[in-house]
C-alpha cells in the first residue's frame, strides 16, 4: 500500500518531463536530417518540380524569359519532331539489347564463382574490375580498339580471317558496340549480386534435390532460379533504369552517331538543353524520361509485393 | 576407359577455367592495351599491333603535361572526390541514424520522399539545376560537382546505406552511453559512428568512386581548363579537327585509371562487398 502510493508520487513528476524528452527527441531527430531534408528540397524536389514547369513553356533565348505554352512541347516530341520516336526506339533498342545479355552473363558467371576454387578470387577481381573503372576512361579506350582498320580488335579479327565491320561508323554495329561494351563494362555489378544471393541459399536443398536424382539443369531450374527470383526481379529494374540513363559511355564512343544510330534519351535531353538550349523540350524529354524509370520502379514494387504474399 | 571421379572433377575444372579466361579477355585486354598504347609514338599506335612498344616513350607524360594543365585537373578530382566523400559521410551517417533510431513526426513521409529521390536519373533533374547554379552564381566553380553528388540520389543511397546498419547496432549499447549522459549527438558520434566502420567504410569507397568518375556533371557546369576534373580531361585530348590524340589521350587515361585499379587489387574484397552492399549503383 505505501509502495504504491509512493510509486504515484514518484510517477507523476515524471509524466511532464516524458512528454518533452519526445518532443526533444523529435526536435533532435530533425536537425540531425535537416541537411539532408534542406539538400533534398533544393537540388532535387524544387529542380524536379521545376522541370514540370519548364517543360510547359518556349524559352526565348535572347531575353531567358519563358512563355507558357501548354503541352505543345510533349505535342511537338509526340507527333512533330522525328527524331523523337527515333530516339526512343534507340533507348529501348539498347535497353532490350543490353539487359538480358548483362543479366545472362551476370548470372552464367556467378554461377561459376559462387563456390570456392583455386582461381576463384581471381576471376572475381577480374570481371568486376571494370565496374571501379571510369566510364570515360572505358569508352576511350574502347574506341580506340574499335577503330576502322587499324583498330586492335579487328586486327584481332584479320588474323583468324575475319574482315571485321568499322564498328563506330556504321549505325547497326555501332548500336552493338555500345551495347556490348557497356555489359562488359557493368556485368560484375550484377554478378557480385547474383553471388551474394547464391551463397545465402542453403547447400542442404541442392543436396537433398541431388539424392532425389535430379540433374545439375533440373536443380537450377527448380531449386536455384526460383529462389533468385527476388534478386533477379531487383538486379532486371536496376539494369533497365541504368540502361535508360546512360549517357558518358555513348557521349564519347559514338557522341550519338553515326546518322544518330545511337542518339539515346539521356544524351538526346544533353544535346537539346545544353548544346541547342531548347530548354522547354529538353525538359519534356526530361519528364518523359522520368516517367519511364517512374514507371519501371512502380512494376518491381507491385511484383515484389505479390512474391513477398 | 572411364574416368574417376577425381580425374573427371579435374577435367571439369580445367574447362571451367579454360571458359573464364576466354571471357576474361574483353575484361582485361582493354587495361593492357591502354598502357601499352600509351607508351608508343603516334605513329607506331597505327602501326604493326604489339603489345610491347618498340620504342618505350616516356616523352608521352610530359608531353600531356604540356597539353593541357593535367596535373592541376587530377588534383581538382582528388580534392573534389575527397571532399564529396567526407561530406557524404557527415550527412548520410547524421540522418542515416535519426531514421534508424530516432522518432520523430514525418519520418515515414520523409522516408518515402528520399526513396522516391533514389530512382530519379540525375539527366532528370539536370536542366533546373543549370538554372539554380547559375543563379546561385557557382558556374565553372566546383562548387556544384561537390553539392550536386552530395545531395542528389547517390547522397541519399548512401544515407539508407548508413541507416540500414544502424539498426543492426543493438540499442542496450546506446542506453549505456545515455546512462552515462551522453547526448544524442553524443551517442551518434561515440557509440554509433565508431560501431559501423564497415558501413563508412563502404560509403567512403563508393562515394569517392562516383565523384571520381562523374562526368555530366562537369560537362556541364565547368567550362574552364584549369578546372577540369580528370574525366573531361581525359575527353579533350583532341587535336585541331576534334580528332583524338590518342597517344596523350592513352597515356592520361592509363594515368587516370591505372592508381584506382592498384588499390583496388589490394583491397579488391573491401571494395566489391562495398558494392554489393550498395546493391543500387549503375
Amino acid at each position: 500500500m505505501a509502495d504504491t502510493l509512493t510509486d504515484k508520487t514518484s510517477a507523476r513528476p515524471w509524466r511532464a518531463p516524458r512528454l518533452s524528452l519526445r518532443r526533444r527527441e523529435a526536435i533532435e531527430a530533425w536537425l540531425f536530417v535537416s541537411p539532408t531534408v534542406a539538400g533534398f528540397l533544393v537540388f532535387f524536389l524544387g529542380p524536379l518540380l521545376a522541370v514540370m514547369y519548364f517543360s510547359l513553356t518556349e524559352w526565348n533565348l535572347l531575353t531567358q524569359e519563358a512563355t507558357f505554352v501548354g503541352v505543345k512541347n510533349y505535342v511537338d516530341a509526340l507527333s512533330v519532331n522525328p527524331d523523337f520516336w527515333h530516339v526512343l526506339r534507340n533507348s529501348f533498342v539498347f535497353a532490350i539489347g543490353l539487359v538480358p545479355l548483362n543479366m545472362t552473363l551476370a548470372l552464367t558467371l556467378a554461377l561459376a564463382l559462387s563456390r570456392p576454387f583455386r582461381g576463384v578470387v581471381f576471376f572475381r577481381t577480374v570481371f568486376f574490375a571494370p565496374v571501379v573503372t571510369s566510364a570515360v576512361a572505358w569508352a576511350i579506350v574502347w574506341r580506340f580498339l574499335l577503330q576502322g582498320e587499324a583498330g586492335a580488335v579487328n586486327q584481332l579479327l584479320a588474323s583468324v580471317g575475319i574482315d571485321g565491320p568499322n564498328w563506330l561508323r556504321e549505325p547497326d554495329w555501332a548500336m552493338v558496340a555500345v551495347i556490348v561494351t557497356r555489359v562488359i563494362k557493368m556485368v560484375g555489378l550484377n554478378m557480385i549480386l547474383y553471388i551474394a544471393a547464391l551463397q545465402a541459399i542453403p547447400r542442404d536443398y541442392e543436396a537433398a534435390a541431388r539424392l532425389e536424382g535430379a540433374s545439375n539443369w533440373q536443380i537450377f531450374r527448380m531449386v536455384i532460379w526460383p529462389l533468385l527470383a527476388p534478386t533477379t526481379l531487383v538486379i532486371f529494374v536496376i539494369t533497365m533504369i541504368g540502361s535508360f540513363k546512360v549517357f558518358d559511355h555513348i557521349y564519347l564512343m559514338t557522341g550519338g552517331g553515326p546518322e544518330n544510330g545511337t542518339l539515346v534519351l539521356a544524351f538526346y535531353i544533353y544535346e537539346q538543353g545544353f548544346k541547342f538550349f531548347n530548354v522547354g523540350y529538353a525538359s519534356a524529354l526530361a519528364m518523359i524520361m522520368f516517367v519511364i524509370v517512374l514507371v519501371l520502379t512502380v512494376i518491381q514494387m507491385t511484383l515484389r509485393r505479390k512474391d513477398m504474399r | 576407359m572411364t574416368l574417376t571421379t577425381r580425374q573427371a572433377r579435374l577435367v571439369s575444372r580445367t574447362c571451367l577455367i579454360i571458359a573464364l579466361s576466354v571471357v576474361a579477355v574483353p575484361f582485361v585486354f582493354p587495361f593492357l592495351w591502354m598502357v601499352s598504347s600509351g607508351f608508343k609514338s603516334a605513329t607506331e599506335i597505327f602501326g604493326q599491333p604489339s603489345l610491347i612498344p618498340r620504342v618505350w616513350r616516356w616523352q608521352n607524360y610530359l608531353e600531356l603535361l604540356e597539353y593541357q594543365p593535367f596535373a592541376r585537373q587530377y588534383f581538382n578530382s582528388l580534392y573534389i572526390a575527397v571532399a564529396v566523400t567526407v561530406l557524404t559521410l557527415a550527412i548520410s551517417s547524421l540522418a542515416g541514424y535519426a531514421l534508424a533510431r530516432m522518432r520523430f513526426a514525418g519520418a515515414g513521409l520523409l522516408m518515402l520522399f528520399l526513396l522516391s529521390a533514389l530512382m530519379v536519373p540525375e539527366e532528370v533533374t539536370i536542366i533546373p539545376n543549370f538554372f539554380l547554379i547559375r543563379s546561385m552564381g557557382l558556374m565553372d566553380t566546383h562548387a556544384p560537382l561537390i553539392l550536386l553528388p552530395v545531395f542528389g540520389s547517390h547522397g541519399v543511397m548512401a544515407t539508407f546505406l548508413m541507416r540500414q546498419y544502424f539498426l543492426a547496432i543493438p540499442k542496450e549499447l546506446e542506453e549505456a552511453g545515455r546512462m552515462d549522459g551522453l547526448s544524442r549527438f553524443g551517442i551518434w558520434w561515440r557509440i554509433a559512428l565508431p560501431m559501423s566502420r564497415p558501413a563508412l567504410a563502404a560509403v567512403s569507397i563508393i562515394t569517392f568512386l562516383f565523384s571520381w568518375n562523374l562526368f555530366l556533371e562537369p560537362l556541364v557546369f565547368i567550362s574552364s581548363l584549369e578546372k577540369f576534373t580528370l574525366p573531361l580531361a581525359l575527353s579533350n585530348f583532341t587535336d585541331s579537327y576534334g580528332l583524338p590524340l590518342w597517344h596523350l589521350q592513352l597515356a592520361a587515361t592509363s594515368l587516370a585509371v591505372v592508381p584506382i585499379l592498384i588499390v583496388y587489387l589490394i583491397a579488391q574484397r573491401q571494395i566489391i562487398e562495398s558494392f554489393a552492399l550498395s546493391g543500387v549503383k549503375g
